[in-house]
C-alpha cells in the first residue's frame, strides 16, 4: 500500500528539527526510514507531519572521547559496520551488525531509528543494554540523558517525551582485558533473531571474571539484562561448570510465547547461546582468536 | 489536508539524466519512478522493504525504493536497471552473466538482484560465492532457487577483473 497524507518538513540543524517537533501535532520523526516506511505504507503509522533528519549533518559521526564512544543518531548502521573505530572499540557492536538485515537495508538504516523503533528482537538495542549505553535527547527546552536501561518504556516503546528526539549515544568503553560477543540464531540471514545474545567479560590478571555483562534479546519487550547471572560470574574462571550454570540460569527466565516459536524451544535457545557467547567472549578475553 | 498543496520541486539525475519534477511527499521513490518518470523496470513486489525487486542504487549504495519517498531522492543520483546497459546497447557483463547462466525465469527479481550485485562487483571484485550469498540474501526469487544467480554473478565478477571472457 501506500503512505496516508500527511505534512513533509525536512529540517538543516537540530534547532529547526526541534522547533517542528514542539510545535507540531502527532509529528514523526523519520530517520533510515526502514521501519518507518513499512509502517507508513501498511498504515500502522498515521502521522500528520513527518519530519526528516536525513538532511540535519550534525546528527552524523562517530568520535571517542573521554573513554567513551559518541555516535550521531542518524550514523548509518552501514557506516559502523566499516568503521575502523567501532571494530577497534565497540568490536561486539561490528558483530552484531553483520545480523542487522541486509545490505540495502543497512545502507539506509541508522542506529538512532534501531534504537527508537526498539524491536524486542533488534540488535543495536541489545548493545546499547550490554554496554549501559546513555541516550542524548533534545527538545525545544534543553537536553537530558537517558541511561539505556531506563529507555525502554515497553514494546516498540522508548521513554521519551512529546517534542524529544534522541541526539547521540554514547557507549562507554571497557578495560583492554575484555572479551565480547554477539550471537544470534534467527531462521534465515538478515531475519530479526529468535534469541540472541550479547556478552562482555572482563578478566583480572589471573584470568578470573572481573567484570561481566549478559544481554539478552528477543525474549521480551526489550532487551534484558541479566544482573544476577553477571554478580554470579565475578570471582569466577570463566570454566565449563561456571558457563553451563550461567546458562541454566538463563534458561529458566519467563519467556513470552507466541506463535511460531513455543517456550521451550525459545529457553532452549538462551541456554545454547548463552553457552556460546561466554566461552567466545571469554577465549577472546585471553586473547586468543576463535 | 490538502494534498495538492503538500507537493515539492526535485532535482534527480536517473541513469545519467537530470528530472526536475513535482512530486506529493507521501509518494514512494519506486512509484516517483515508475509512474513519474515512465522507468517501470524497476519492479515492486511487496511494497514493505522485504523482497528486494525494487532495489535502485541511490549514490551508489543500493537501497529499497518502495522504503524511500521520492522528496528524499532530490540532489541524488540513481541507478536503475534500465541504466546498467553498456551505452551502445549491448549488456552489462553481469547481465550478460544472467542470460548465460539463465540466472532469470520470470524476470520480476531481476531488477533488484542486478542492481544489488552491482554495488557488490564495484565494493569487492572478487567476492567469494559466500560473499554473493550474502549480498542477495534480501532478495526474493520464486523461480530459480539462487544457484544460477550465483554463478553468475561470480562469473561476471571473474569477466570484470578480466580473468575471463564472456563466452567462456
Ligand atoms: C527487510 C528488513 C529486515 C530488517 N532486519 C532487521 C534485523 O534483523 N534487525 C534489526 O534490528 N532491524 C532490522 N530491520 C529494521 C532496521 O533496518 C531499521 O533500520 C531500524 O529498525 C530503524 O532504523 P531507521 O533509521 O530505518 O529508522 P526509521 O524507520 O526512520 O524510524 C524508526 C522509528 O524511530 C523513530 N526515530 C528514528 N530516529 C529517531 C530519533 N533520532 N529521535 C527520535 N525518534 C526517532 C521514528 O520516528 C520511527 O518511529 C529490518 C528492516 C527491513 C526492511
Ligand atoms: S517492493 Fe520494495 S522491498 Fe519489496
Ligand atoms: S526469476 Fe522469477 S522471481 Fe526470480
Amino acid at each position: 500500500m501506500k503512505p496516508p497524507p500527511f505534512s513533509y518538513y525536512a529540517p538543516t540543524s537540530v534547532q529547526e528539527a526541534v522547533a517542528l517537533l514542539g510545535s507540531l501535532e502527532n509529528a514523526r520523526v523519520l530517520a533510515g526510514g526502514q521501519s518507518l516506511l513499512p509502517m507508513l505504507n501498511m498504515r500502522f503509522a498515521t502521522p500528520d507531519h513527518v519530519i526528516d533528519i536525513n538532511r540535519i549533518p550534525a546528527l552524523t559521526g562517530i568520535a571517542v572521547r573521554d573513554g567513551e564512544v559518541v555516535i550521531g543518531a542518524m550514523t548509518r548502521q552501514r557506516d559502523l559496520e566499516f568503521s575502523p573505530v567501532i571494530r577497534e572499540h565497540l568490536p561486539i557492536m561490528h558483530e552484531a551488525l553483520q545480523f542487522v538485515g541486509h545490505r540495502q537495508t543497512r545502507n539506509r538504516g541508522t542506529i538512532g531509528g534501531s534504537l527508537c523503533h526498539l524491536d524486542p528482537a533488534a540488535e543495536l538495542p541489545c548493545v546499547a543494554a550490554a554496554h549501559d549505553a546513555v541516550v542524548d535527547v533534545v527538545s525545544e527546552n534543553g537536553a537530558r540523558e537517558i541511561p539505556f536501561a531506563e529507555f525502554p518504556l515497553g514494546y516498540l516503546t522508548p521513554s521519551l517525551e512529546p517534542g524529544e528526539m534522541v541526539r547521540a549515544i554514547r557507549f562507554p568503553l571497557w578495560p583492554t582485558r575484555t572479551g565480547a560477543a554477539f550471537v544470534e540464531f534467527a531462521r534465515r540471514h538478515g531475519d530479526f533473531a529468535i534469541v540472541s545474545v550479547a556478552a562482555l567479560v572482563a578478566m583480572d590478571a589471573d584470568g578470573a571474571v572481573e567484570r561481566a555483562s549478559l544481554t539478552l534479546g528477543g525474549v521480551g519487550s526489550g532487551p534484558m539484562r541479566m544482573h544476577d547471572v553477571e554478580d554470579a560470574l565475578i570471582g569466577k574462571t570463566l570454566d565449563a561448570i561456571a558457563i553451563k550454570a550461567a546458562a541454566e540460569s538463563c534458561g529458566a527466565i519467563e519467556v513470552d510465547d507466541d506463535p511460531y516459536t513455543p517456550v521451550h524451544y525459545r529457553k532452549h535457545l538462551c541456554r545454547t547461546l548463552v553457552v556460546r557467547a561466554l566461552e567466545t567472549a571469554a577465549l577472546r578475553a585471553q586473547g586468543s582468536r576463535s | 489536508m490538502n494534498e495538492t498543496l503538500d507537493t515539492r520541486t526535485i532535482i534527480v539525475k536517473v541513469n545519467g539524466v537530470e528530472h526536475r519534477r513535482t512530486a506529493p511527499v507521501r509518494m514512494l521513490l519506486s512509484d516517483f519512478l515508475r509512474h513519474e518518470l515512465r522507468l517501470t523496470g524497476t519492479h515492486v513486489g511487496c511494497e514493505h522493504g522485504v523482497c528486494g525487486a525494487c532495489t535502485v542504487l541511490v549514490d551508489g549504495r543500493s537501497a529499497r525504493s518502495c522504503l524511500m519517498l521520492a522528496v528524499q531522492s532530490d540532489g541524488c543520483e540513481i541507478l536503475t536497471i534500465e541504466g546498467i546497459a553498456n551505452a551502445d546497447g549491448t549488456l552489462h557483463p553481469l547481465q550478460e552473466a544472467f542470460q548465460r547462466r539463465h540466472a532469470l525465469q520470470c524476470g520480476f527479481c531481476t531488477p533488484g538482484m542486478l542492481t544489488t550485485l552491482m554495488e557488490l562487483l564495484a565494493d569487492n571484485p572478487s567476492p567469494t560465492e559466500e560473499d554473493v550469498k550474502i549480498t542477495i540474501s534480501g532478495n526474493l526469487c520464486r523461480c530459480t532457487g539462487y544457484a544460477g544467480i550465483v554463478k553468475a554473478a561470480l562469473d561476471a565478477a571473474a569477466v570484470l577483473r578480466g580473468e575471463k571472457t564472456p563466452a567462456a
